[in-house]
């Protein structure tokens, strides 16, 4: 029952002046519940030390282990080997700067995109200690979380055409966080103010619709909604300012 | 060499370190947050059930103040917490919870009306009212009076780890990912930064600071099975107590949970238990009635555990690749209990090992779970021995969870006592003038880490493989010094971390160790985390009675006559083992020692003279 699996693998280290970029194989016996996660760690303790590659919690909720998995973004630690085929070929995400390996840099990319985007409550009310909190719906706070649920491994910046081809677009990622604090009756922001930040080809406009971004998120976050919701609120925004309002 | 000077350097971009910049930043100090992953994948966010505070608030909370969250904390940590810390806790987080709310955090609020709720399995009725509506609802957690923790549907962590972080891009706080500290630039009695190696390049920076924060998180990797994320390795407390001047406090202060699954070690809730689900052996028999009559399956998370372990002993666990582990058996609740209230369950068994458990059995075993244990520091969160040097969060010992920790209280925990600590640190760059940095310790210290890698890639030391000698210090942690601790089996743990000790410092890489290299990260600070592993294994040995979390076979009474004290484990340099000393668990009673009412166990009692002397009046 036991599968023999082979690993087909990009090894590049840029520190090293030796290394050049190929693909490798290793080959490792298939166990019972074995996810990536089980099987890369093996590889690096067994074969090669070397090799490397990003896991954090391994539980599918802080989206250090995003690559590409048989064509395809996704996160490595909630992909089962016996979902897949006995040749499982792993290439690190594009778009962001390689690493090593299958590591990518998707920090700076997303800092660069919470400046971008101003991600924080945009507020003139100052905190106040001895105050009860300001109420709030639950449902809205809900709708809120919904959203802020974005884990930020980057499978949809890879998987996105766009992104590939100009290296200033938001992305669906960025984009959600717009939608993220334009839900937020706490951000005082207003339509005009974010279409400051993305009325334009790199912000909403970029976007050509194919859509991968919804297909690949492993947190099935409603992307596709989401970029109508804020296209239909920027494109209103645009002809009141045409009309001068 | 890259040199950064600011005034406070962050170690750990997790929810404390990050508060705590938060704090200083706005005090208009420069701030520098270093982090090994984008601060957002800090195990911080992991945390999924929420944050204890007594805003009162739902239905379930009525009544609730400080008073009643402190004396639920206090009797979760047998009375091994520092009860001035616990108050200060108590009192502030209400506070906490509105300022997040203010930053953004989306908690989940009142809504007024009838609802439901599960109690062991139980269908239960509640009435919300319309006064309190949209207000920040609580849910309910283990050993605690009140419904209190406030929560984030099922990603609290997360989302206050979001709004953290926003909260430090809005303040234009530098946080750089990807940085290890490796080593802290002290004087003998000042923290002056850190040596930091680059994760991108494998380059080494230096970061001078007037304060340090070390906010690395628990140190769960030590053991073979936890719960913890990778990166909660102890790197950050074992750079601490290398200075041979900072004490790990009660060392032997680790908490364990019942259900782990095989092989990932990932959890899955108490609900299981809670809402009826069995656990099972290799025969498919279930096994706690036997040891537990009363309570089976439902008892405290450490029972559990032990009996557990105490059963694959008698042999009755499952093989597997991974080492042995039981059953949970939890297909008789029904699809419609495991689709809606047991959600986040069966997404794990989907996601992680590809089984449905309405239809097949989860494999569980023990695992570790969070480190009471950690970095000493005073009720300021300042560390003891090295001016300058603070500490906050799972990382520290502040103490707020003497030797259990309620649930709910270490996420509370991280931003409470980082707003608390933050402003302490404040105050002590208001009140301190810069020092001045000697370049040549600064030198000395490069050149001292310099060799060390030089000689872990040239393989001058010896050729001992990195992840053998990890894997034997976690092996002996996981065999002598687990949920069971007795005499014998912790001085055999302690001889075999020895041995591990003697080898971590003969290692060789068989990698190249350029660039971003892993192999040479974990080598770099294996030999500090086998020390760590030595000190909790020693301090157990030394605690000769059961307290919280940590269980001695061969002395099963609460010992308050003799150990109502806290360890503080140092590392002389060149030692092999850690010189412990103690001090007193609490400087103040307001709440003198006595039965937690669950648990079990007997009291040795202490001499009532010296707890009436300490005992504050109830104001």
């Amino acid at each position: 029952m036991a599968r023999t699996l082979t690993f087909h693998i990009f090894r590049y280290n840029p520190q090293d002046p030796d290394s050049t970029p190929h693909m490798q194989d290793f080959v490792l016996e298939e166990t019972a519940n074995m996810t990536l996660f089980i099987a890369l760690n093996r590889l690096r303790e067994e074969q090669d030390p070397g090799l490397m590659f990003d896991f954090c919690c391994r539980a599918g909720i802080c989206g250090s282990c995003g690559m590409v998995v048989n064509g395809r973004p996704r996160l490595a630690c909630q992909t089962k080997t016996k979902d897949l085929p006995e040749t499982i070929t792993l290439l690190p995400l594009p778009v962001f700067k390689l690493i090593g390996d299958l590591c990518v840099d998707t920090g700076t990319w997303f800092r660069e995109m919470y400046t971008r985007t101003e991600s924080w409550i945009h507020t003139s009310q100052p905190f106040d200690p001895a105050k009860e909190e300001a109420r709030m719906d639950n449902a809205v706070a809900e709708a809120i979380y919904e959203m802020e649920r974005c884990i930020e491994c980057g499978c949809c910046i890879a998987a996105c055409s766009t992104a590939r081809m100009r290296p200033d677009f938001l992305g669906a990622a960025g984009l959600a966080r717009i939608a993220r604090f334009a839900v937020d009756p706490r951000d005082e922001r207003t339509d005009k103010d974010y279409f400051e930040l993305i009325g334009n080809d790199f912000g909403v406009f970029g976007c050509m619709g194919l859509l991968a971004c919804e297909d690949v998120c492993p947190k099935n976050l409603p992307l596709q909604n989401q970029l109508g919701f804020l296209r239909r609120k920027m494109g209103i925004t645009a002809v009141k300012q045409l009309l001068g309002r | 060499m890259q040199t950064v000077m600011t005034d406070l350097l962050v170690i750990g971009a997790g929810l404390s370190g990050e508060r705590i910049a938060v704090e200083a930043a706005e005090a208009g100090f420069d701030v520098v947050c270093l982090s090994i992953v984008p601060a957002r994948r800090s195990h911080s966010s992991a945390a999924q059930g929420g944050m204890q505070a007594a805003l009162g608030n739902c239905a379930m909370g009525e009544g609730d103040c400080p008073d009643v969250h402190f004396e639920d904390t206090v009797k979760g940590s047998d009375w091994g917490c520092d009860q001035e810390v616990a108050r200060m806790f108590v009192e502030a987080a209400p506070i906490e919870m509105r300022r997040l709310a203010h930053w953004g955090v989306p908690w989940n609020r009142v809504v007024p009306g009838k609802s439901t709720y599960f109690k062991g399995g139980e269908l239960f009725e509640k009435y919300e009212k319309e006064e309190k509506a949209g207000l920040i609802t609580a849910r309910s957690f283990g050993g605690t009076a009140k419904w209190r923790t406030c929560y984030t549907s099922d990603g609290t962590g997360h989302a206050v780890m979001c709004t953290m972080d926003n909260r430090c891009a809005q303040l234009g706080i530098r946080v750089l990912d990807r940085k290890e500290a490796i080593a802290l630039i002290h004087d003998g009695e000042k923290a002056l930064g850190a040596v930091v190696r680059c994760l991108r390049t494998g380059a080494l920076e230096v970061f001078l600071a007037r304060a340090t924060a070390v906010c690395t998180g628990g140190f769960g990797r030590l053991y073979r099975a936890t719960t913890n994320a990778v990166i909660c390795d102890g790197a950050g407390a074992a750079m601490v107590l290398d200075t041979g001047l900072v004490p790990i406090g009660n060392p032997e202060a680790i908490q364990f949970h019942p259900t782990g699954i095989v092989p990932t070690d990932i959890l899955v809730t108490e609900g299981c238990r809670g809402d009826g689900g069995t656990l099972l052996d290799v025969d498919e028999y279930r096994f706690m009635p036997d040891y537990e009559p009363a309570k089976a399956e439902l008892a405290s998370r450490d029972v559990v555990s032990r009996r557990m372990t105490e059963h694959m002993r008698k042999g009755k666990g499952v093989p597997s690749p991974y080492g042995e582990h039981l059953w949970l058996d939890i297909r008789h609740l029904g699809d419609a209990h495991i689709s809606t209230k047991l959600r986040e369950v069966d997404e794990i068994c989907k996601h992680f090992l590809g089984i449905d458990p309405r239809e097949s059995l989860i494999p569980v075993r023990p695992t570790q779970h969070y480190t009471m244990a950690g970095i000493r520091t005073d009720k300021t969160g300042a560390a003891y021995g090295l001016r300058g040097l603070f500490s906050a969060g799972e990382a520290a010992c502040w103490d707020l969870h003497g030797f259990n920790r309620l649930g709910g209280n270490s996420l509370a925990e991280t931003v409470v006592a980082g707003g608390i600590i933050g402003r302490c640190i404040v105050e002590f760059l208001q009140g301190t003038p810069a020092p001045t940095f000697s370049m040549d310790l600064v030198r000395a210290e490069v050149a001292r880490q310099k060799a060390r890698t030089q000689a872990l890639v040239s393989g001058s030391q010896g050729a001992e493989d990195v992840f053998a000698v990890r894997g034997m210090m976690q092996d002996a942690l996981m065999e002598g010094c687990f949920v069971f601790r007795n005499d014998a089996g912790l001085r055999a743990c302690i001889a075999r971390l020895q041995e591990a000790l003697e080898r971590s410092q003969r290692l060789g890489l068989r990698s190249s160790g350029k660039g971003a290299s892993p192999e040479l990260a974990a080598a770099l600070k294996l030999p500090g985390q086998v020390r760590l592993a030595l000190c909790i294994a020693t301090a157990a040995l030394a605690r000769t009675e059961s307290r919280g979390s940590h269980n001695r076979e061969d002395y099963p009474e609460r010992n308050d006559r003799d150990w109502l004290s806290r360890t503080l484990a140092y590392w002389d340099e060149g030692a092999t083992l850690p010189r412990l000393a103690y001090e007193d668990a609490t400087p103040v009673f307001e709440i003198p020692p006595g039965d937690r009412g669950y648990g079990g166990g007997k009291i040795i009692p202490a001499d009532p003279a010296v707890v009436a002397a300490k005992t504050r009046a109830q104001g």
